[in-house]
């Protein structure tokens, strides 16, 4: 094997996490929890929508974290997917009259079968070559939201206004609850089921055999892994989630539009894994809030410069926590088990 | 003794004209809603600084050197004006996060020019649902002019639709049988230019020989001209966004293809467009305009012009005049100010809508001479006149009455 070879192959640097590191300890998770559900108790409207924005987004970059960090296939295609959910979602909701909650797990299904289909032939591509496939679908994806044919049920360009549900729960112990904190708490029951889902996955034997083919290709087909139901497997799960994420998403944005869902959207969504940690679910809302609130810093301290601003944000962040928020909770762990000693 | 007199006297005429200045609003009495208080007015606005629409970025710009300049001669009715404006890359879903955060945070009066179809389409239902203006949305699309079911989202410069009706229009008028070709971006702009121009000719729909349409992320649209040529037609209209609008007058050019071209006005931009494409190549072009062109010298001894190119020099200095867009959020800036005006002292939400539906004969000073803005409660279209123009030299000379691109005629 050449040197060069060696470098590509070694590229992703994806260590074999043992699979306790792939979650977070107990106390942790149910003091994240908690926040998660008390917040927005206490918050105006507009945070809860940016909140429900947080956990879509954390959603669809765990979908990406699944396919990366799980089996270790690329994916700049993730826009495609959470673009086919959220019109699924919005055409079932305003032409078919179909109840939103029951929009989402159709919304699933078909990008599992989507994301399963174009697994087929990406099956052939690794490395950078898939990148680059599922890259020329996510710049195909908008033109195909456009085309005449489907304007009937698309909206084409103009796209499609989604009616947002009201709470079903008008007031609860004398407490009322709007629009925005049913959705909110709708989107986080569906997000810690997915949660849970995810990492039941990746620690049964479909998640080992991810796993085995992540680390090396030839050994795992050699301990009989059926490596091209995996990986497509792999995409399939990752694109249903990203379907689910992207029909929560046009609910809550109440409008999906073809330049809703460009290239910039897919990078976006794998800064914030990479952010998150490659491979650390929890990791998922980290990213989610860096693609989210980091723009809207970046704009503050410069509004003609914030594309700049926010690119040095993010260097700083690669150069000094290379493995993104896992480096950081790694270190915090470390840290308060050393005071819990003295 | 006398001089004190004169001054009493004085004092009491202004004192008159103040008041019968405010009363005819308002019976003195203050009214607000959030956003205005007895020394502020905060607006809000959404512009894509970054991302692919960037350059409209100056629009937003343009406007906050413009509301600079009211708030340093005083404010307007003695308040002065708060101009937040955010960021959304020309993404919907970031439009949304934004307009929720100017109403709910940044608690504004109104939302005023956000730019861009997508954008405003994607926060119109809320900002109704919330009863907040959308005043004046920096976009062409005809749906902006709905008062009964959008009651609190208005236009402002002309729709696409109509400009392309008037160059229907002209063309049946001029050259009754005429073989067109359309060049058109495959988006919402150049779909309702398209809509337009096809509902202008009417019955004579099939003049048109030949259609193509481009996307945005194309690098050249040589292709597409060849193959228009190739349809035998005689007038071409190009429906293109600047940077392609100049790269087709050039390929016209270079292939000698000499049909009637006109371009839409989004595109006619003197310096941003004419002069890239080289002055000999863009003889003769048509298209029909309602602002004047910062880059034309025939505007410079223009009265509303001088003023326009004072402002610039004392609050916005860095400014490129010759970009259409610093021309646009001047104009707009001035309509927003002017509605606030007419407000007085009841600065509700509700009377905002009221006076931006009073408009009578308004006119900004970058508007073309004879072109009026003018709304009622029935009519959400600010601007709905323009006049056709010839691109002669290094300048456009306008020629014909002003048209008035109502949808009705």
């Amino acid at each position: 094997m050449s040197a060069v070879q060696e470098v590509v192959t070694e590229a992703p640097a994806i260590d074999a996490v043992p699979k306790r590191a792939m979650t977070l300890g107990y106390g942790t998770s149910l003091v994240i929890l908690a926040l998660l559900i008390i917040v927005p108790l206490l918050v105006k409207n507009f945070i809860i929508f940016q909140l429900t924005m947080l956990l879509i987004y954390a959603l669809a970059v765990l979908a990406l974290n699944i396919l990366t960090g799980g089996s270790g296939q690329f994916s700049l295609g993730q826009s495609a997917f959470y673009a086919v959910g959220a019109y699924t979602t919005a055409i079932l909701m305003e032409h078919a009259d179909i109840n939103y909650a029951l929009t989402l797990p159709i919304a699933g299904i078909i990008c599992f079968v989507f994301g399963f289909l174009f697994g087929q032939p990406a099956l052939r591509l690794s490395g950078v070559y898939l990148a680059l496939a599922t890259f020329a679908l996510a710049t195909a994806m908008p033109q195909l939201l456009k085309l005449g044919v489907f304007e009937h049920w698309t909206g084409g360009v103009q796209g499609l206004v989604v009616t947002k549900p009201d709470s079903p729960i008008a007031a609860l112990f004398g407490y009322k609850i709007s629009q925005d904190m049913w959705l909110y708490y709708f989107t986080l029951a569906i997000t810690i089921a997915i949660y849970i889902f995810s990492v039941n996955l990746l620690r049964s034997r479909s998640g080992r055999a991810f796993m085995a083919i992540r680390d090396n290709e030839i050994a795992a087909s050699a301990m009989g892994i059926d490596v091209a139901l995996y990986k497509t497997l792999a995409f399939g799960v990752s694109a249903g989630i990203t379907g689910v994420a992207g029909g929560l998403g046009a609910i809550a944005v109440q409008f999906v539009a073809p330049d809703s869902y460009t290239i910039t959207f897919a990078i976006s969504l794998f800064l914030g894994m990479v952010v998150g940690g490659v491979g650390w679910l929890p990791g998922s809302i980290v990213g989610s809030a860096f693609i989210i609130f980091v723009p809207n810093i970046a704009e503050g301290i410069s509004k003609g410069l914030s594309g700049a601003v926010f690119g040095v944000l993010l260097f700083l962040v690669i150069y000094l926590v290379p493995h993104g928020a896992r480096q950081v909770a790694m270190v915090a762990q470390h840290l308060i088990g050393k005071l819990k000693k003295n | 003794m006398l001089s004190k007199q004169e001054l009493r006297i004085a004092a009491f005429a202004t004192a008159i004209i103040a008041f019968a200045a405010t009363s005819g609003s308002a019976l003195a009495q203050k009214k607000y809603d959030a956003g205005a208080t007895d020394t502020e007015i905060r607006i809000g606005n959404i512009m894509p600084y970054s991302g692919p629409a960037s350059a409209y970025g100056v629009i937003g710009k343009t406007e906050e050197a413009y509301f600079n300049k009211i708030n340093a001669e005083g404010g307007i009715n003695g308040r002065k004006i708060t101009f937040i404006s955010y960021d959304d890359a020309y993404s919907p879903p970031k439009a949304v996060e934004q307009a929720r955060k100017l109403v709910e945070s940044d608690e504004v009066l109104l939302i005023f020019n956000s730019l861009g179809t997508p954008s405003n389409s994607a926060i119109q239902k809320y900002l109704n649902a919330k009863k907040v203006p959308q005043l004046f949305v920096a976009t062409g699309a005809t749906k902006w002019n709905d008062p009964k079911d959008f009651p609190w989202t208005m236009g402002w410069q002309p729709s696409y639709q109509s400009e392309a009706r008037i160059y229907a229009k002209y063309v049946i008028k001029e050259k009754p049988d005429a073989k067109i070709a359309v060049l058109y971006q495959n988006d919402d702009f150049g779909k309702d230019y398209l809509k337009g121009l096809k509902d202008g000719l009417g019955a004579k729909t099939s003049m048109i020989v030949a259609e193509e349409s481009y996307e945005t992320s194309e690098p050249a649209i040589d292709g597409h001209i060849v193959k228009l040529r190739a349809s035998g037609a005689d007038v071409f209209v190009s429906i293109t966004t600047p940077k392609f609008a100049a790269q087709a007058i050039k390929k016209l050019a270079e292939i000698e293809w000499k049909p009637l071209y006109i371009i839409a006005n989004v595109s006619a931009s003197v310096g941003g467009v004419m002069k890239p494409a080289g002055f000999e190549n863009a003889q003769g072009i048509l298209s029909a305009a309602y602002a004047k062109d910062g880059a034309d010298l025939q505007w410079d001894s223009d009265p509303g012009m001088k003023k326009f190119y004072a402002f610039l020099e004392k609050y916005f200095p860095e400014a490129n005049k010759l970009d259409g867009s610093v021309v646009y959020g001047y104009g707009a800036a001035q309509t927003m100010a002017r509605v606030l005006q007419m407000c007085g002292d009841n600065l509700t939400r509700e009377n905002v809508m009221k006076q931006a539906a009073s408009l009578k004969d308004f006119t900004p000073d970058t508007l073309l001479p004879g072109i009026k803005i003018n709304t009622s409660a029935t009519n959400f279209t600010p601007i709905d006149q323009l006049q056709m123009m010839r691109f002669k030299g290094e300048k456009w000379d306008l020629f014909g009455d002003i048209i008035s691109g109502e949808l009705s005629n």
